[in-house]
């Protein structure tokens, strides 16, 4: 019976394994063979490294590198974005946990609420925003709304009031530190965890999305990658037998567009692997009150 | 809400030592203030300057004349409307009841016994987290096509599709977009419900055990009701980002070749209101009906949930 029990579970937990890995190893199989032999052969065998190349050659000639444009443009926006970030949500957090302002419990719930508010509901306000003061368009469209990250401030917020101990601070002021030095040379050094865990949330929710690039962009050489995806998808015979001609005419088939797929979650896989502990970790280990 | 600031200064301004002190530290600022500086002009510009702005856009006509609640009703009547909200209500209800059960049961086979595999485990069920987006659309179009999936037995055999166009008919998006959003999305909650399980302290357990409870019974009386609160949070969050749709309409609509309508949820309805008519005031009462939905949702988990500190 017991055994029963744990053989259940144990198929169980390998049913979902299986339904959450496979697509991951077809995509990662998809690229190394031709578009005939991913409909001829089996859909989890390798094909070759050569084919790999030569799916590159097609998706770097596809609109003149424009794919490698959509990449660096991603990068640009997801850094600077983060950067920006950093420098502002790390200290809004410090004074919002030790300040003691006006209207500081006010600052503190609506950054709440705009963290918990689903992102995509403000996609189009910002939209409406940017486009009457005629921002449509422009690079800083996409940047300075990626820029504003509350999740940010209040993991910071979260840290120095649980992490941080008042008397460190306070004994740096009684030895004359001011509040500036006091932040400069106690309190952002000790934040160093936290520092991690903002980069990584904020860099990326900025490379994964898709909406408010999509909206405020109108250039395809100013694409994100996300967008650039969709841009590449409705301009290959892939899913439609129809378009068949366009695909002879820019080599993109499905090869191809796995491939293009697979580098374009790259960069996040690597951020992914790189903080999987300490993002576990912080992610409940004070992030959120117990 | 700054009344603890206030009753400071003033217990300040009743002792002069008090204030003496503020002075030697050469506070003429409150503290605190100078750091939040650089992030409020981001949280007012990008926070709640759209949603007031788009207020202002649903409750006026072209002209700025103020017109009611009329963009609503207007909208309400579009033909596009309702259908928009039923297909996004059907997919977040499906997608709802797909994540609680599985994520909830899914985390608690997993802590029933912690070992090594249950960390490979949650490793495996989290990987797909980093594809999000486009991404995890085009792969997924690829494992609904027959031709090329390696579930086309399956889709043959069990769901009778032998093309692709009609693995995505119409009455199949929902469930389809609720298997999308459940790839992605389901591993981070699992990681943050075995970690709330983590939290229970063992003596409960043990002492349920002594008591002769049996795994499942533990499982079911007295682990899921303590993590009922992180239940609640994820599917009010849920929900709210449910009827938020986008982009995997909007990635399907290209690959169907327009088969798809490009207005079948409601966030691509205000969407081409903006962009193909150029008519903002509607594309704001649109936009505004699913802000009102997703701020209801923030405001219910911040009061009441419990999980979100706010004081010291």
């Amino acid at each position: 019976m017991r055994t029963a029990a744990r053989g259940l579970r144990l198929v169980i937990l390998a049913a979902f394994a299986v339904f959450f890995v496979i697509p991951v190893l077809w995509l990662i199989l998809a690229p190394t063979k031709a578009d005939g032999a991913l409909v001829t052969s089996s859909p989890l065998s390798f094909g070759s490294f050569h084919q790999v190349a030569l799916a590159w050659d097609h998706l770097d000639a596809f609109s003149d590198h424009i794919y490698r444009t959509w990449i660096g443009n991603s990068l640009l926006y997801a850094l600077s974005a983060t950067a920006i970030v950093l420098a502002t949500a790390i200290p809004a957090g410090y004074g919002l946990a030790l300040g003691n302002f006006p209207g500081r419990r006010v600052v503190l719930t609506l950054t709440l609420v705009v963290m918990i508010m689903p992102a995509a509901a403000l996609v189009l306000p910002i939209f409406l925003e940017l486009n009457s003061l005629h921002l449509i368009g422009s690079v800083l469209s996409v940047i300075l709304p990626f820029s504003f990250f509350p999740f940010g401030v209040y993991l910071a917020y979260i840290y120095y009031a649980t992490a941080v101990p008042r008397d460190l601070l306070d004994a740096a002021r009684v030895d004359g530190a001011g509040e500036w030095l006091t932040f400069r040379r106690i309190a952002l050094p000790l934040a160093k965890p936290i520092i991690a865990l903002v980069f990584f949330f904020s860099f990326v929710a900025d490379w994964n999305n898709f909406f408010l690039p999509f909206a405020v962009l109108a250039d395809s050489s100013q694409y994100p990658i996300q967008v650039g995806l969709s841009d590449l998808l409705s301009s290959t015979p892939s899913f439609n037998p129809a378009q068949g001609g366009g695909g002879q005419q820019v080599n993109i088939f499905r090869p191809e567009l796995a491939l293009a797929t697979l580098l374009a979650v790259i960069p996040v896989a690597i951020v992914f692997l790189l903080s999987q502990r300490a993002l576990v970790r912080g992610m409940l280990g004070g992030a959120v009150k117990q | 809400m700054s009344s603890p600031a206030l009753t400071s200064t003033q217990a300040e301004a009743a002792h002069p030592r008090g204030l003496r002190a503020a002075r030697m530290r050469g506070r003429r600022v409150p503290r605190g203030l100078p750091f939040i500086v650089p992030y409020l002009p981001f949280l007012i510009v990008f926070g709640i300057a759209p949603m007031l702005y788009a207020l202002d856009l649903a409750f006026t006509n072209a002209n700025g004349g103020v017109t009611g609640f009329r963009n609503f009703t207007r909208t309400f009547e579009d033909y596009r409307f309702v259908p928009a909200f039923q297909h996004i209500i059907l997919y977040t209800g499906v997608w709802l009841g797909t994540l609680i059960v599985f994520v909830v049961g899914l985390a608690l086979l997993l802590h029933g016994r912690a070992s090594r595999a249950s960390s490979a485990f949650r490793f495996l069920f989290y990987m797909p987290g980093a594809l999000a987006g486009a991404a995890s659309v085009l792969v997924w179009l690829f494992m609904l096509d027959p031709a090329v999936s390696p579930a086309s037995f399956l889709l043959r055999h069990v769901f009778g599709v032998q093309l692709f166009v009609q693995s995505i008919a119409p009455g199949n998006l929902p469930f389809v977009f609720a298997m999308i959003a459940f790839w992605t999305g389901a591993g981070g909650w699992i990681v943050v419900m075995y970690g709330a399980l983590n939290t229970i302290p063992h003596e409960l357990e043990e002492a349920a055990r002594i008591d002769g409870a049996g795994p499942f019974t533990i499982a079911l009386r007295l682990k899921l009701p303590l993590i009922r609160k992180w239940i609640a949070y994820m599917t009010i969050l849920s929900f709210a980002t449910g009827t938020q749709l986008f982009i995997e309409p909007q990635l399907v609509n290209e690959a169907s070749l327009g088969l798809v309508p490009d207005t079948w949820s409601s966030n691509q309805l205000a969407y081409q209101l903006a962009f193909r008519y150029g008519d903002f005031n509607a594309a704001a009462a649109v936009a505004v009906d699913l802000l009102v939905i997703g701020l209801l949702a923030a405001v219910l988990i911040v009061t009441r949930t419990g999980l979100f500190r706010r004081e010291d």
